[in-house]
């Protein structure tokens, strides 16, 4: 049966019904409801909850959990984050499962906490030191929240590497049906870990490779690693583009305002379609050259200066002009302020 | 063989060879003198002693110690450098039965990871923190280290400590002593036999303690590292002995158990406990129980206080339950009463693309701020419902209904002005016919556990939908203005 949740309580019911039973964090508008609700639940499913002293250690404490082969999470927003990013670049060395959720805030420095999507860089990127990928989703409603967090942590194990939840405060404080069924979580078995017995105790988990040679090797495994990531794990959605002269590309909170945007602008005679990677990185590189091939223009919307426009114009590879329209600080744009922008870049066709 | 009776061997608990060490396998990477081989020693023969080799997890961060993990053959894990005791935390709380070592540096624990120690220790993690104190940074070449003594060079102080611009040297033993939960600290130092017996008694001490679940214990050791002081190995040895022990004085700082009753927390079962009952129902199957609704979009607009996103969420609450799609979407801010605060809710047949809702069908305006503010918005053909007895003077609307109606006023005569909200939902659904009220009256039902709150949200409900009809919607028609004045 449907329930009426927010959207940062529902990646919690999400971690729980994932058999995630270890969460260790510390609060930061808008995320902390995923702390709050970590601190209520976890612990009655005798799990472990740790508001730690500062978002450095709270994500060394993931570091260490997941090292001993848990299922763990933390989650925090754009000052918090900056602060991980030396953490999740040992988890990446170290290749060691978790799920970040990333309730996206204005920045940069203190900024506000109002929504942006200024995070996409930093987390798709590699924020932290070292040739390394997050595996990162972006969820777009509060049932997506629920989904791409069990998703998030299915894929860190299968790949033995960080999945970042890369939400923003829109999709963090709203409320909206969430529809969960009780399943057994699939939780793979890890033989790298180290418990604390006799079994494990010939384990070491390490990021350090002192040799350039053996260093080189690592990274290339890494590598390696991210190309199967790369072939397998591409998410995406697409919505009326099958006659679309203008394609939209968003993610998050975006995708969902550029959808009624599709709407507002079908209505006016102009045939728009909306791409919407789910997954950031791997990104829907050929997914989108696919749902761009009847397109004449594409118009990138984020609520940033123009992130993940790169990578939309990596995948359109200069095949047609690629326009962007972006707001910060916290203003977000209406379904009707995207359409006028979309009818000012395009007065070739209307 | 067996004319040889072997009296003393070296301890299993380290590896035979040292195999993950890339060259010169049968020996150790650390200086000749380095207290760090001697600290191997104590802790290794301990654990033997001790039973604890398979339990073992040891957590070595930056630093000379980086590479414990080459010669202990027991679990290990490699931190960032000060993490250790954070790291360590997590290793212990998601293996209780395991016995977890954090061996840091100066440097580690007492710069950069001054945070990490402190907190470990204040929440008395069970785990054991063997803190290696020469009073200068080894790995990275001889550089200042918290610890550096007043008037001592280094790489990063060449005119010798000075108080003026570096402070003093910190002492950890007795900061951390002054915590409640540790349950053992003490300072011992690898100067001499004598010493080295006294720290393999306190090593041993506070792994016995890790192992009977005691608490957080700490032996800071004081040590020699005569290649960055430049000293012959002996000569380090007694400057540990006549200058060292000087700064940093030797003894247990603390061993008492902090006296607690531990709380436990009730358990459930994960489907109570997420609120999941009841079949999940398709898209089709909702789509077909969905009794009359309609399609809005709201915004609720006015003070922090005047429960105006609870107003929201049970609006969206209700057309969830009647199987619409819904969002509610708040304003959200710095939490405090008496800001604006507003909500967007969107009833819809569909599902929800924007859940910003910009040119709302519906405008609830709880005071005349949220009015001026949202009113221009509201879409040709919508409705605005205003809580208060008329509009003001200067405002008027073409084309839109406008309802005035005192919730707060009504609110104050049925008690309480905190069901204000709910006298503005019923006069909601009056006017828009977007849901049931018998759906209004069962989700506030199950809202409140108090009889006498529910006696008056009851009532508000029902004066909210009786103000709107007898009072407001009669003379709203015939009002040139939308208004019914």
């Amino acid at each position: 049966m449907r329930q009426l949740c927010k959207g940062n309580v529902a990646v919690v019911k999400a971690a729980i019904m994932a058999g995630c039973r270890s969460f260790y964090g510390y609060p930061i508008t808008p995320a902390s409801e995923i702390a709050e609700y970590a601190a209520l639940l976890i612990p009655q499913v005798g799990g472990t909850f740790l508001q730690a002293e500062s978002e450095v250690s709270a994500i060394n404490m993931v570091y260490g959990a997941a090292a001993a082969g848990q299922r763990v999470m933390t989650a925090s927003s754009g000052p918090g984050i900056s602060l991980m990013q030396e953490g999740i670049s040992y988890l990446a060395g170290a290749e060691l499962p978790c799920v970040i959720a990333d309730v996206m805030r204005a920045g940069p420095g203190l900024g506000n906490i109002a929504p942006e999507q200024s995070d996409y860089f930093c987390m798709t990127k590699g924020g932290g030191h070292g040739c390394y990928r997050n595996i990162v989703l972006a969820p777009s409603s509060v049932q997506e929240m629920a989904s791409l967090t069990m998703l998030a942590f299915e894929l860190a194990d299968k790949y033995r590497n960080p999945a970042v939840l890369l939400a923003d405060g829109f999709v963090g404080q709203m409320m909206e049906p969430l529809d969960l069924e009780l399943v057994e979580p699939v939780v793979p078995q890890k033989p790298w870990a180290v418990k604390g017995d006799l079994e494990t105790r010939k384990n070491l988990i390490s990021s350090i490779h002192l040799t350039p040679d053996l260093m080189e090797a690592h990274i290339r495994h890494l590598e390696e690693k991210y190309s199967e990531c790369e072939r397998n794990e591409c998410r995406s959605e697409t919505y009326r583009t099958e006659d679309a002269e203008v394609l939209l590309v968003g993610y998050g909170i975006v995708s969902r305002i550029l959808r009624s945007t599709v709407d507002l602008a079908r209505q006016h005679g102009v045939k728009a379609g909306l791409f919407r990677p789910i997954s950031l990185w791997p990104f829907p590189s050929k997914a989108l050259a696919t749902a761009a091939k009847s397109a004449v223009k594409v118009m990138v919307v984020e609520l940033s200066t123009g992130q993940m426009v790169e990578d939309v114009k990596l995948s359109i590879n200069g095949s047609m002009p690629v326009e962007f329209y972006g707001r910060v600080g916290g203003n977000v744009p209406s379904a009707e302020e995207c359409q006028a922008e979309l009818f000012a870049r395009m007065e070739v066709l209307v | 063989m067996s004319e040889y009776n072997v009296s003393q061997c070296r301890t299993p608990v380290f590896f035979d060879r040292f195999e993950r060490k890339d060259e010169n396998q049968h020996q150790t990477h650390y200086c000749p003198g380095c207290g760090h081989g001697v600290a191997h020693k104590l802790i290794a023969e301990a654990l033997g002693e001790l039973g604890l080799q398979d339990r073992t997890v040891m957590v070595s961060p930056v630093g000379c110690s980086v590479f414990a993990y080459y010669y202990f053959d027991t679990g290990n894990v490699q931190a960032a450098h000060g993490r250790a005791p954070a790291v360590a935390t997590a290793v212990k709380r998601s293996n209780p039965g395991s016995i977890v070592i954090s061996y840091q540096g100066d440097g580690d624990l007492a710069a950069i990871g001054t945070a990490e120690i402190v907190h470990a220790a204040n929440r008395g993690e069970n785990i054991t923190v063997f803190f290696v104190n020469n009073s200068i940074y080894g790995m990275t070449g001889g550089q200042m280290a918290p610890t550096t003594l007043i008037g001592q060079t280094s790489t990063t102080s060449p005119w010798g400590r000075r108080p003026n611009n570096e402070g003093f040297p910190i002492k950890m033993a007795e900061m951390l002593s002054a915590l409640e939960a540790p349950v053992y600290i003490e300072r011992v130092a690898l100067s001499d036999a004598k010493h080295i017996m006294q720290a393999r008694r306190a090593v041993k001490k506070a792994l016995q303690l890790q192992k009977e679940g005691a608490g957080f214990t700490m032996v800071e050791i004081l040590s020699p590292c005569p290649t960055i002081l430049k000293m012959e190995p002996t000569v380090a040895r007694h400057w540990v002995a006549d200058t060292l022990i000087k700064q940093f004085p030797l003894g247990v700082y603390r061993d008492r158990k902090p006296e607690f009753e531990p709380v436990l927390v009730p358990q459930k079962g994960v489907a109570e406990l997420l609120g999941i009952s009841g079949k999940r129902l398709s898209d089709e199957e909702r789509h077909a129980r969905r009794q009359h609704t309609r399609a809005k979009t709201i915004k609720v607009s006015g003070f922090g206080g005047q429960g105006i996103l609870l107003l929201g969420q049970l609006i969206a609450e209700m057309g969830m339950r009647e199987h619409m799609e819904v969002s509610w979407l708040p304003s959200y801010g710095p939490e405090m009463r008496s800001g604006s605060a507003h909500c967007d809710v969107t009833l819809s047949h569909d599902r929800v693309g924007t859940p910003l809702v910009s040119t709302p069908d519906v405008l609830v305006a709880m005071n005349e701020p949220s009015l001026r503010k949202f009113a221009p918005h509201v879409r040709p053909g919508g409705v605005i419902l205003y809580n208060s007895r008329q509009l003001p003077e200067d405002l008027k609307f073409e084309g839109l209904t406008v309802a005035c109606v005192p919730a707060s006023e009504i609110a104050d005569q049925i008690g309480s002005a905190k069901v204000s909200n709910v006298v503005m939902m019923g006069a909601l659904l009056e006017a828009t016919d977007c849901l049931p009220f018998t759906t209004a009256q069962a989700v506030l039902s199950g809202l409140v556990k108090n009889r006498k709150l529910a006696e008056m949200n009851e009532k508000a409900l029902e004066a909210g939908r009786n103000y709107l009809d007898t009072e407001v919607l009669v003379g709203a028609v015939a009002g040139p203005d939308g208004c019914g004045e």
